[in-house]
């Protein structure tokens, strides 16, 4: 962002315009954010605070009935299904680093691969795809006569894992975890891709000459100037985990597949109030408002740590540029 | 290049840790496109053929029947699915980006009260998931007549996609020089002829990544048309795709439902090919910069 007519701004911009030209810019996006986005958001939040049988103001009992229910968390046992937050979490703590880290190394890698546009394109193509094409395509890959999956395991003599996948609760959960990171992982590699090529070269040319090998080069100047990227990563990331609905929906079905063992938030939200004959709206209205609370949560976090990330990169980068120069110069005079 | 290395080389001779890396990326790139290959030779050959595998190459008819079955589909037919989509995207799409690119160009040159407050609520709004509008939003659009109709659903896309846009337009309309804007301000212009004469023209690049992003989301989305389409005549492309190979409640013809999937994964693929810069620049801009 560029800030350089900062001096300008001090003086009204624009000194003759009309207070209600100005409201003019603003009118049709009030208006519209109002009565579709945030009306209907209070709208919610109110209605989970309200008793689904009596009708009346209820407190957050609604929310102490859902966090109680099996069907969100089931710490019966530790066998699946572990139910919808539990699998939302399970989902994150898997597939965030898996996507991470996948997309980081391909980032890497594919800086110095020739046709490395067509390779980041064939990346990316799960990220364009809508998600219920990709659930599908799960569907396919996990089926036990016709999946690359099950057959590629029975081909290696790993019989365990020649079966339908969808058909029994572990593999379905992670089959879908480990494809949502085949969809997802284009997301961080793009990411990250933009992230390298605002590093620059003279680091990696200053480290070189240092004799720094590769490993420390990258820990030392590549991951932490990516720390900015990282974290947005690391924000959408977690956002597109807590809102996965369409994935679920098509790989496995509208109650998460076999004994529910890949149900998650959204898809519960959506049985509550529009898959059945008696819709349960304070329910449903309830567990949007809590996925609600879980993305706001996240979502401040990225905001905080942009701010303090963007000081701590300032100095991070002062440090970095003016270690490798120090002793550049320290060497070539006493050499 | 090493300092060490003779100066008259017309060329480094390429290492062995080159070819490492170039098989390396090539191989997961490939690898990686292994589930749409799978898909894609499914839609193109008929059932008997797949019965050991679409890898199985022998024998090898290729065939465009399953996309001639999803595409005319009696009940759920691909072509309405598309048109459909097409019906909700395409306004979905000109919409917001018209309506928020007004007010981001007001939060960028406008000085008022609680401004940045006002933005990042604004901003705030995109964490917030489908699920948290989807019962007061059916709720009203049943009593407002809007249910299972387009003009509804193009609302709703449109103001959803507004806080995205809007962060979007408002970083790039500040890398804008004010300068411009101030010269034609004296020489009499007025405000909305200043924004469509001169501010939007120069803000076409960042318009282009902003339609190309949103269409593709408007298009994708599913839990959006599933909640406000629902008779079978105004069903968008991802929701007949769904159906289409389903014969019965357990019984589904992989060939057809891959057809319908390869037609439906077609139009944003497309998009993509064509404009991967605004797109790859729009994902970019609205993560990063921001």
């Amino acid at each position: 962002m560029r800030r350089g007519n900062q001096g300008r701004r001090r003086r009204p911009l624009f000194p003759f315009w009309s207070p209600l030209t100005r409201a003019a810019f603003f009118f049709p996006a009030i208006v519209l954010l109002m009565f579709l986005v945030i009306i209907p958001v209070l709208g919610t939040v109110l209605l989970s605070f309200v008793s689904p049988t009596t009708g009346s103001f209820t407190g957050f009992d609604n929310y102490g009935e859902l966090l109680a229910d099996r069907e969100t968390a089931d710490l019966r046992d530790a066998e699946i299904p572990f139910g919808t937050l539990l699998n939302n979490f399970i989902w994150s703590a898997v597939h965030l680093p898996m996507s991470l880290f996948t997309g980081l190394f391909l980032a890497l890698i594919l800086q110095k691969v020739r046709g490395s546009a067509f390779v980041k394109s064939f990346i990316f193509l799960g990220m364009v795809s809508p998600g219920i094409v990709g659930g599908i395509i799960l569907k396919f890959l996990y089926d036990e006569r016709s999946g690359v999956v099950p057959n590629f395991f029975g081909a290696i003599g790993v019989d365990a894992l020649s079966i339908q996948w969808m058909a029994f609760p572990g593999t379905l959960l992670f089959g879908l975890i480990f494809g949502s990171v085949w969809l997802w992982a284009g997301f961080s590699m793009i990411l990250f891709s933009a992230g390298l090529t605002t590093i620059p070269k003279d680091y990696f040319e200053a480290a070189q000459i240092d004799g720094a090998s590769p490993w420390r080069t990258f820990w030392r100047i590549t991951w932490p100037l990516l720390r900015p990227v990282t974290i947005v990563v690391i924000t959408m990331t977690i956002l597109w985990e807590l809102k996965l609905f369409d994935i679920v929906f098509a790989a496995a079905n509208v109650r998460g597949g076999v004994s529910s063992a890949a149900d998650v938030l959204a898809l519960q939200m959506y049985r509550e109030a529009f898959a059945t004959t008696s819709p349960n709206y304070n329910r449903a209205a309830t567990i949007a408002t809590f996925l609600t609370f879980l993305t706001l949560v996240t979502s401040v976090w990225l905001f905080r740590r942009m701010v303090l990330g963007e000081q701590r990169l300032s100095k991070g980068v002062m440090r970095k540029i003016a270690g490798p120069l120090i002793r550049r110069i320290r060497r070539s005079l006493f050499a | 290049m090493r300092p060490d290395r003779p100066s008259g080389r017309r060329r480094p001779a390429i290492r062995p840790r080159t070819i490492l890396v170039h098989v390396v990326a090539w191989g997961i790139g490939l690898a990686w496109l292994i589930p749409f290959l799978g898909v894609f030779m499914t839609a193109v050959r008929p059932q008997a053929e797949l019965l050991r595998g679409w890898w199985n190459l022998d024998p090898f008819t290729p065939t465009l029947q399953n996309f001639a079955l999803a595409w005319g589909n009696a009940d759920d037919p691909m072509w309405r699915g598309l048109r459909n989509s097409a019906i909700v995207a395409i306004p979905s799409t000109l919409v917001p980006m018209f309506v928020a690119s007004f007010a981001a160009y007001g939060f960028a040159r406008y000085r008022f009260p609680f401004r940045d407050y006002i933005f990042l609520s604004i901003i705030l709004l995109m964490a917030i998931p489908q699920q948290m509008v989807a019962v007061p939003l059916f709720l009203a659009l049943l009593e407002a007549n809007l249910l299972d109709n387009f003009v509804g659903i193009v609302l709703v896309h449109s103001a959803w996609g507004i806080p995205w846009i809007l962060l979007f337009m408002k970083n790039f309309f500040q890398t804008l020089p004010v300068e411009v804007e101030e010269a034609a301000r004296v020489d009499g212009a007025s405000d909305f002829r200043i924004f469509f004469k001169i501010v939007m023209p120069m803000a076409l690049p960042a318009l282009a990544a902003v339609a190309v992003l949103q269409f593709m989301w408007v298009w994708n989305d599913f839990f959006f048309a599933l909640i406000f389409l629902r008779s079978q005549e105004n069903l968008v492309a991802t929701q007949v795709m769904f159906r289409v190979g389903f014969l019965g409640p357990f019984i589904v013809d992989q060939g057809i439902l891959s057809a319908a999937a390869v037609i439906t994964l077609a139009v944003p693929v497309l998009v993509y090919a064509f404009l991967q810069r605004y797109y790859i620049r729009g994902m970019i801009g609205w993560t990063i910069k921001g």
